[in-house]
């Protein structure tokens, strides 16, 4: 197990080393960066002279290294557009998108394992087809129109919930049932094919042939091998609503990641465009990591290979 | 009285087709103690048969008997709760792939140990000894240490050596092994029936046993019943069977296995020619008789179980006639 953790650690390490270049690069690949800082009225002197201040003559592997120093002291620069560092940006901002994320994926796992179990122990009745049904529904519909339908019936209507902000946990309903529904349907078809598979295996056969009860049947021997796989991709699913929330976050305009990420981008605030594209890369990585090592502690063929 | 008593036991399984009669009427019992040999090849019922027993038949199959009594309890009229009850604590069931029956997931000692606390037979501590002493018995060295095992860390052999323990953990009055040696390596299956031999005599559980191996079954059975489409066709006490087989198709099987000694070298491989019918459907007459030598007209008619000697039955009209004129005649040969 130790050594499946030092692999796995190495090989994150690595990634994210790659990931770092990447995201540097592509900004450097998206243009001369002097000239779109300077903005278009800009003589080709000032041009130049931000060049200089910037730094962006020296050569490239030079601006990376210095870049990455400073990251790796979570120094990110100053944006261009805000009177702030990115650091204090990023800190202001990823409560909210964690909290988003976090909760998304807290409602997605409580509905999608349960309504796979159940429809697989159900298998071809109505509770199955009611739940195939409403995962179609979550893969068809758009999460942005699924949040402006919330918006409509619960903040509009009904006035329960309100429609945006990010003050209080009142203001994290709608958007988290909102990217909750969408990350749902995948884990709980891969929850609802895992257990007819497992149930299916000479293993549960055995369990029953020892006398066991049918839930100790379901929720000791097959649930613990079919949750395998959805673990693997809860973790992924994380990341990518961590960096996939700006349609969410922009729908409820909550202050997050992703909203930062989208203003960043369209004013060509690059210091904070790197960092956040290195930041949502990292959660990535660590996300994808724990779901290696919790893949390992649930499964001793792949702990004790 | 026997341990257990089944008559006109019957499994129907709904297919696409209609409906597939796995078990058609089918006549046995076994007595405490000993060994039943169930002889017959893929698709005969014979696996069927023992998941009826053990409860554990798809849940769309339909089990019928005119009885099933297991120790005087009537295990068609009780209910899933009262089934479970028994399962593991007085009939435990071994299976045929030692490689997929453990669970990947659990030690071999959380396994093991399952049915002894499920059925309230006394503390982890109790159970984790018996484990112990049981993985012993069945020749595991380091017992203590396999119990913190995986299965995937074990062989084959040593996979069914485990299973075997973990299916006489509440010392149960019936095995069912079904065909427990046919996933391993030769040698391997010599040791493994030995052994089950070995523990049935000593602990005095009965088993049934499933195989396809009529070699097999000369070796560890008292009673043999050969089941054919469904239906058992002979039943006798093992030496019986071997030294008068009575049905043209256990004739058959016997005469499919090669003898060392008796069968030339590079002499053809015996057959019995033909095909199992479809169990889909009524089936009118004598199932063998597409594929039997000795066919004629009446055996469109279903024949009589007769009985020839004290335990020995065959359902076949021709059961009572001198051998040497029912030996298959033409055996078709396979290279």
């Amino acid at each position: 197990m130790g050594t499946f953790i030092v692999r796995r650690i190495l090989v994150a390490l690595s990634v994210a080393l790659t990931i770092s270049i990447v995201s540097f690069m592509l900004l450097h690949l998206s243009g001369d960066l002097a000239a779109s800082i300077a903005g278009p009225e800009a003589t080709a002197e000032q041009v130049e002279q931000i060049r200089i201040d910037y730094g962006l003559d020296r050569p490239i592997v030079n601006q990376y290294l210095e870049w990455l120093g400073h990251a790796l002291q979570f120094d990110f620069g100053r944006s261009y557009y805000y009177q702030s560092t990115v650091v204090d940006l990023i800190v202001d901002r990823m409560p909210i998108t964690l909290t988003l994320g976090g909760l998304a994926l807290a409602l997605a796992v409580c509905i999608a394992i349960p309504l796979g179990v159940v429809a697989a122990i159900r298998r071809d009745t109505w509770v199955d087809r009611l739940a195939l049904l409403f995962a179609v529904i979550g893969q068809a519909m758009p999460s942005f129109w699924f949040g402006l339908t919330l918006i409509v019936i619960f903040a509009v209507t009904l006035q329960w919930l309100p429609a945006a902000g990010s003050d209080g946990w009142q203001h994290f309903v709608l958007p988290a049932i909102a990217l909750g529904y969408y990350a749902t349907p995948a884990m709980m078809r891969l929850t609802r094919t895992g257990m007819l598979e497992v149930l299916e295996s000479d293993y549960i056969r055995t369990a029953r042939a020892k006398g066991l009860s049918a839930r100790s049947v379901i929720f000791k021997h097959a649930l613990r091998n079919a949750v395998i796989p959805v673990v693997a991709l809860a973790a992924v699913e994380l990341g990518f609503m961590l960096g996939g929330s700006v349609v969410i976050e922009s729908v409820f305009s909550l202050n997050g990641l992703g909203q930062l990420a989208w203003d960043a981008i369209s004013r060509n605030d690059y210091p904070v465009v790197q960092a956040v594209v290195l930041i949502i890369a990292l959660f990535y990585i660590v996300l994808t990591l724990l779901a290696d090592v919790a893949n390992a502690a649930l499964d001793p063929r792949i702990r004790t290979r | 009285m026997a341990l257990l008593e089944a008559r006109n036991l019957r499994v129907d399984l709904p297919v696409d087709a209609g409906t597939l009669h796995a078990v058609r009427g089918i006549d046995f019992h076994v007595e405490r103690g000993e060994m039943l040999c169930l002889v017959g090849e893929s698709g005969c019922g014979k696996s069927m048969t023992s998941l009826a027993l053990m409860g554990l038949l798809p849940r769309r199959a339909r089990l019928t008997a005119d009885c099933l009594d297991f120790d005087g309890i009537d295990l068609t009229a009780i209910s899933a709760r009262q089934r479970g009850g028994l399962r593991g604590l007085r009939m435990a069931m071994i299976f045929q792939e030692p490689m997929t029956a453990l669970n990947p997931s659990y030690t071999l000692g959380n396994q093991l140990c399952e049915a002894f606390l499920r059925h309230r037979l006394g503390s982890r501590q109790n159970a984790r000894e018996r484990a112990i002493h049981l993985l012993e018995r069945v020749g595991i060295s380091a017992a203590a240490e396999r119990l913190d095992q995986y299965p995937h860390q074990l062989s084959g052999g040593l996979r069914q050596r485990v299973m075997i323990a973990m299916a006489l953990m509440c010392k149960p009055d019936l095995i069912i092994a079904d065909e427990p040696t046919t996933a391993l390596d030769v040698t391997i299956q010599a040791q493994i029936l030995r052994l089950l031999r070995e523990l049935q005599q000593e602990s005095g559980t009965a088993v049934i046993f499933i195989t396809h191996d009529l070699g097999v079954v000369a070796r560890i059975a008292d009673r043999v019943a050969v089941m054919y489409a469904g239906e058992v066709i002979e039943a006798a006490v093992t030496p019986a069977l071997y030294a008068r087989p009575s049905h043209p198709y256990t004739r058959g099987l016997l005469s499919c296995i090669p003898a060392p000694g008796k069968t030339p070298p590079g002499s053809r491989l015996q057959a019995i020619p033909g095909v199992v019918p479809s169990l889909v459907g009524h089936v009118e007459g004598c199932a063998f008789r597409n594929r039997c030598p000795l066919a004629e007209a009446r055996c469109e008619t279903t024949p009589p179980f007769m009985a020839l000697n004290e335990g020995h039955r065959a359902r076949c009209h021709f059961a009572d006639r001198p051998m040497a004129s029912a030996t298959p005649s033409q055996p078709e040969t396979i290279s």
